[in-house]
């Protein structure tokens, strides 16, 4: 009989664990869809990512690189949608190849610097005391250098490439993470379900993983996708400060450093890689905030 | 309250330490030499040494360090440029109170941009006054301050002709760099502003001044707006990196000769003293606003100002 009935309540417990994981999934897809702006955002993104994904089979990469002094500064026409630039290479395949190299990096310095500074954070909240003061600390020294400043040391001293891009990248948004991080487990150690986990016997490998990541997590996704749009805006900074990738590589940063001296004659040279950098940081952003009303329902009121 | 201004002054001393030993290690550990971008690709080797032991560039990299830090301390002496072997004080100096000049009004403008529509938008929410600038705000968000640059450039000193577009001479030079640093982040301060804002209204203390009978306006600028304005303040200190980064760029942009153009072109020729007293400056300068912030909040907020005090009894 007594059996019986915790055999009953164990199954109760399983299924309603994987029937509240489905839901959870799935409600937050809910409210993700109810917004129209992260919908759009997602379309916009997706078609975009498609366009520069099949890059090779719309426009090949020769075209981007390839010199016809006759089609200087060319306007849009039939055969070059987008014109041509300075070198009479055509803007479209440039745009298009361009963002492979600008949203790859942003995807990829987004990921480094939030594993590097949620693990580096982790640390600091976990261990406290002093770990934490020294890590902190050391991170205010740090944040009092901008940004900028630091990006361009590195670049210039190691050379500009794209993994030296990452690398500066990654140093310059990482801090952010390990705030985030650390205040987030620093909170959700003290909350009552993580004592009683702790009461219950488990241990503290066992708390973080299952108590503590899940939980942050949300905070963390949303950081990191709003970041992906402020590291694209950062990196065609630097691009357009000549600290970008070198000069024959399309990127979008260096396109519009290019248009400057022909700002007069031929407006188009700045229009199209600016429409390119403004709609895909646009999407993230959109993406970005949906995200955060569906995973945090207490934010939308 | 005094003890904490003292303890946050005091933090400068190793913040001063840190950020010039991070420098002088990026600048260390990375190839190329100040000699050899001085004398070109082409020069023998051995002038090139000789150059290089003549700047002091060839000692080892702590001893560089210390005798760096010492004749900082002791001398106020931030040495001569490898580049143009002037005195890298006289040198900084004059282009950085430029940059500072240029961040502040950036500062000063996107906080007068960003704020009133930030408090607007929250007060008339889910009206089209606030779905309008919202959705502005968004779109500025999304684009990079050198786009602005380059399309005021477009309009007002090409098409126009109203502004020069080049030098720092006149206050109208002024006028498009400014603009240009301070548009990105006073959308931010808007965004932020506005979602403070809204926050604030929903307060119980907003509804218990309305419940006494409080005039609609007195419950949005004493009770609301009084306790949104904090997080924006810090918000607005913040901005001061994306402002100095901003700056950068406008330098570059519009031909300012500032302190962030100066590092850009001296990094190249590996000019060490110059790149560290300007960022050691910029530094300070960030450290000191930060506290500024900190202090403001402590102004504005008696109940932050109530824990200095009992913290500081302690």
């Amino acid at each position: 009989m007594k059996m019986g009935r915790e055999d009953i309540s164990l199954m109760e417990k399983k299924t309603e664990i994987t029937f509240r994981k489905q839901s959870q999934a799935k409600e937050i897809w809910r409210r993700f869809k109810k917004s129209k702006g992260a919908v759009i955002g997602l379309v916009m993104l997706t078609v975009m990512l498609a366009i520069i994904l099949m890059a090779d089979v719309i426009a090949p990469y020769s075209l981007a690189t390839k010199q016809n002094m006759l089609k200087k500064n060319a306007p849009p026409s039939l055969e070059h949608i987008f014109g041509c630039d300075a070198y009479g290479r055509d803007i479209f395949a440039r745009v298009l190849h361009g963002g492979r190299t600008s949203l790859s990096i942003a995807v990829l310095a987004t990921m480094t610097s939030c594993l590097f500074g949620s693990l580096l954070g982790a640390v600091a909240g976990y261990f406290g005391k002093v770990v934490d003061s020294v890590i902190c600390r050391a991170l205010d020294i740090f944040m009092s250098v901008p940004d900028i400043l630091f990006t361009m040391a590195v670049v210039v001293a190691l050379g500009a490439n794209f993994i030296n891009l990452l690398v500066a990248l990654t140093l310059a948004y990482f801090t952010n993470y390990v705030r985030l991080v650390r205040s987030q487990v620093l909170n959700l150690s003290e909350l009552e379900y993580v004592e009683a986990a702790r009461a219950g016997g488990a241990s503290s490998a066992r708390i973080i993983a299952t108590h503590i990541i899940p939980n942050a997590m949300g905070v963390i996704i949303v950081n990191t996708t709003l970041n992906v749009a402020k590291i694209i805006l950062y990196e065609s900074t630097l691009s357009f400060l000549g600290l970008g990738m070198p000069p024959p590589a399309p990127e979008w940063g260096l396109m519009l450093a290019d248009a400057r001296i022909y700002l007069r004659t031929s407006p188009h040279l700045l229009f199209f890689p600016a429409a390119a950098i403004v709609l895909s940081a646009c999407s993230v952003n959109l993406i970005g905030d949906g995200l955060r009303d569906a995973l945090d329902p207490h934010l939308k009121s | 309250m005094y003890k904490y201004v003292i303890k946050r002054l005091l933090f400068l001393i190793p913040t001063i330490f840190g950020v010039s030993f991070i420098i002088f290690l990026v600048m260390n550990i990375t190839p190329g030499d100040p000699a050899r971008a001085l004398l070109g690709l082409s020069a023998p080797q051995a002038d090139v040494d000789a150059l290089n032991h003549e700047l002091g560039y060839d000692l080892p990299f702590i001893q560089k360090y210390f005798t760096y830090l010492k004749n900082m301390i002791l001398h106020q002496d931030f040495g001569k440029s490898y580049y143009t072997k002037q005195s890298v004080f006289g040198e900084v100096w004059p282009r950085y109170i430029i940059t500072i000049r240029l961040a502040l009004a950036g500062v000063l403008l996107s906080s007068l941009i960003g704020i009133p529509p930030g408090i607007y938008t929250a007060v008339k929410q889910y009206s089209l006054w606030d779905t309008i600038p919202s959705v502005i705000a968004f779109f500025i968000a999304a684009i990079p301050a050198f786009v602005f640059g380059l399309l005021m450039l477009f309009i007002f000193s090409l098409k126009l002709n109203w502004l020069p577009s080049f030098g720092a001479t006149t206050i109208y030079h002024y006028i498009m760099p400014t603009l240009t640093i301070a548009i990105p982040p006073a959308a931010q301060v808007m965004r932020f502003t506005k979602s403070s804002m809204l926050e604030a209204i929903r307060q119980d203390y907003v509804r218990t001044a309305r419940a006494k009978g409080a005039s609609e306006r007195a419950v949005i600028w004493k009770h609301a707006l009084l306790n949104a304005l904090l997080p924006v303040i810090t918000q607005v200190g913040l901005s001061l990196g994306i402002l100095i980064c901003g700056a950068v760029v406008a330098e570059k942009m519009f031909s300012i000769p500032g302190i962030g153009s100066l590092i850009v072109d001296r990094i190249l020729f590996k000019d060490e003293p110059i790149i560290l007293a300007g960022t050691i400056l910029i530094s300070i300068c960030f450290t000191i606003v930060m506290l500024a912030v900190d202090l403001t909040y402590a102004f504005i907020d008696p109940r932050i100002r109530a824990k200095y005090t009992t913290g500081g009894k302690e």
